[in-house]
């Protein structure tokens, strides 16, 4: 099976120079990959560094060390050293991402928010527009919201506008932060099963899941962070 | 198709040829006799990318906003502008008239204060319409369509025309700066503290406008600010400056995110949520 990701002996420290410079190491030896039309969990419990990890790969955060390779346009590019330009262009080709959390824009609307991947891809606005609203109606997002901004919106329909935003492309590499974490059963449902026709599209995927049920139904195998808990393998 | 089988048809197509800078900045100082405006700022800009330079007042933003603008001599360093014609130009080496037009028509600056930007005593559309004239426009009406038509861009309603800026408000003052800078569609936008002294909300609207316009129009944008959330909303890329250097660069989110230098965890951590 066609390898999408590989990251190796990715190591994570923060050092907080407000508190006296104090040292807080979050992941050292992170070393997995991810396979194309397959689903990773990350496990372990919180504060052991899995959405860390998650915003590394996305380049979000800085490494110390450590190599994330992404299959980018047929070639090799190392996510933690990439330029920013290149960073920008691996998210906009081959690497998505659904945060935990909306950023929300003042004055821009649901739709927009949810389209705008695919238009910054050069693609048609109306059919981008067309495809978000698609992506909502299965979501069950209420039609009188779509054309709204969504920073008054709840914390389930603030997350599904966010879902509908990361699963609008068809990135090689999608990457999950508890997607589902303030859906009811019957919305948790139709993540699971946007994910599995991700999975037959052919991405990679790689989640954080709180939820037994959902991971149990998309996960096809668990990495436990708590094997890179940082000091554990401190030489 | 398939996500592998896009993959391969790309590494097949081939890899686009690589695009070159817009702008490069090579060792840029400028210092005021003893005291550092700024000091060995290097930076590469690209077609359409936004970068931030953030720092407290003082930092030295605005000189070296103004040292790579040509609005400033720099003690020393250079800056390169890709011309129009690919050719790219020492823009402290090319004649005065030649630099002139440049920023009349390839560059646009966004001041603060609007006074600064603005004619105040002529009418609106003749304050977008001048920048057109300079590059050659004659025809009164088609000045004036244009000008029409670059003020509804900017949401100030036709009937304003011909009315002076000093009659606007703060924000209207704002957004009639940028059309008067967009109007000869430019390449490259420089933006010193655009939403300063703004209301909140009328810095949404402003900040919007500006996103939305920088998208369409694939501007390449220097903009400095003290907000971190403007450059948060706008930039790509920033620049965290100092005492009048570089002191972290990086883009946008992984800066504002994972900070490294004290300096800039100081400034996101002093960051007011609400």
């Amino acid at each position: 099976m066609n390898t999408l990701l590989v990251a190796s002996e990715v190591k994570k420290t923060f050092i907080m120079h407000m508190r006296g410079g104090v040292e807080l190491p979050v992941v050292a030896n992170v070393s997995f990959s991810l396979k194309a039309s397959s689903c990773a969990v990350l496990g372990g419990p919180s504060g052991v560094g899995k959405s860390s990890i998650l915003k590394m790969l996305y380049g979000n955060y800085g490494t110390d060390s450590g190599q994330i390779l992404v299959q980018h346009h047929g070639r090799h590019v190392d996510v933690a050293s990439a330029s920013p330009r290149m960073v920008l262009e691996i998210r906009r080709d081959t690497i998505g991402y659904v945060s935990q959390f909306l950023r929300a824009v003042p004055r821009v609307s649901a739709l927009d928010v949810a389209a705008e991947p695919l238009l910054i891809r050069g693609v048609a606005q109306e059919t981008a527009h067309e495809r978000a609203r698609e992506l909502f109606a299965e979501l069950n997002l209420p039609e009188r919201l779509w054309s709204l901004p969504p920073a008054t919106f709840s914390g389930g329909e603030q997350q599904r506008v966010n879902i509908a935003r990361g699963f609008i492309t068809d990135h090689p590499i999608l990457l999950l932060d508890e997607p589902t974490a303030s859906l009811d059963a019957a919305n948790r449902a139709v993540v699971i099963d946007l994910i599995a026709r991700k999975k037959a599209e052919g991405a990679a995927l790689l989640g954080i899941f709180h939820d037994q049920d959902v991971r149990t139904a998309v996960a096809d195998h668990v990495i436990d962070v708590s094997a890179f808990a940082a000091g554990k393998s401190a030489a | 198709m398939s996500h592998s089988d896009t993959l391969e048809a790309l590494a097949a197509a081939g890899i686009p040829a690589p695009v070159k800078p817009l702008l490069s900045v090579e060792g840029l100082t400028r210092v005021y006799g003893k005291r550092i405006g700024c000091a060995d700022v290097s930076f590469d800009l690209w077609p359409g990318e936004v970068l931030a330079i953030v720092g407290e007042s003082g930092s030295g933003k605005t000189t070296l906003l103004n040292c790579i603008s040509s609005r400033l001599t720099p003690t020393c360093g250079t800056v390169h502008y890709r011309m129009r014609d690919g050719a790219s130009a020492d823009i402290y080496k090319m004649a005065e008239a030649e630099r002139r037009y440049l920023m009349r028509t390839d560059w646009g600056f966004v001041h603060q204060n609007s006074i600064d930007g603005l004619r105040m005593t002529v009418s609106a559309g003749a304050n977008v319409g001048e920048r057109l004239m300079a590059v050659g426009n004659r025809h009164y009406g088609n000045i004036r369509n244009t000008a029409i038509e670059w003020l509804s861009r900017v949401e100030i309603d036709e009937d304003r025309v011909d009315d002076q800026p000093r009659t606007f408000s703060g924000g209207m003052r704002q957004r009639l700066q940028i059309a008067r800078n967009l109007v000869t569609e430019p390449r490259l936008v420089f933006m010193d503290e655009p939403t300063g002294g703004l209301d909140v909300s009328v810095q949404a609207r402003l900040l919007d406008l500006l996103r939305g316009l920088v998208s369409d129009l694939g501007l390449a944008v220097i903009v400095v600010t003290h907000d971190l959330a403007v450059a948060r909303l706008l930039s790509d890329r920033m620049i965290v400056m100092k005492e009048g250097r570089v002191i972290e660069a990086g883009l946008t989110d992984r800066v504002l995110d994972d900070p490294r230098a004290p300096y800039t965890q100081l400034l996101v951590s002093s960051i007011l949520q609400v």
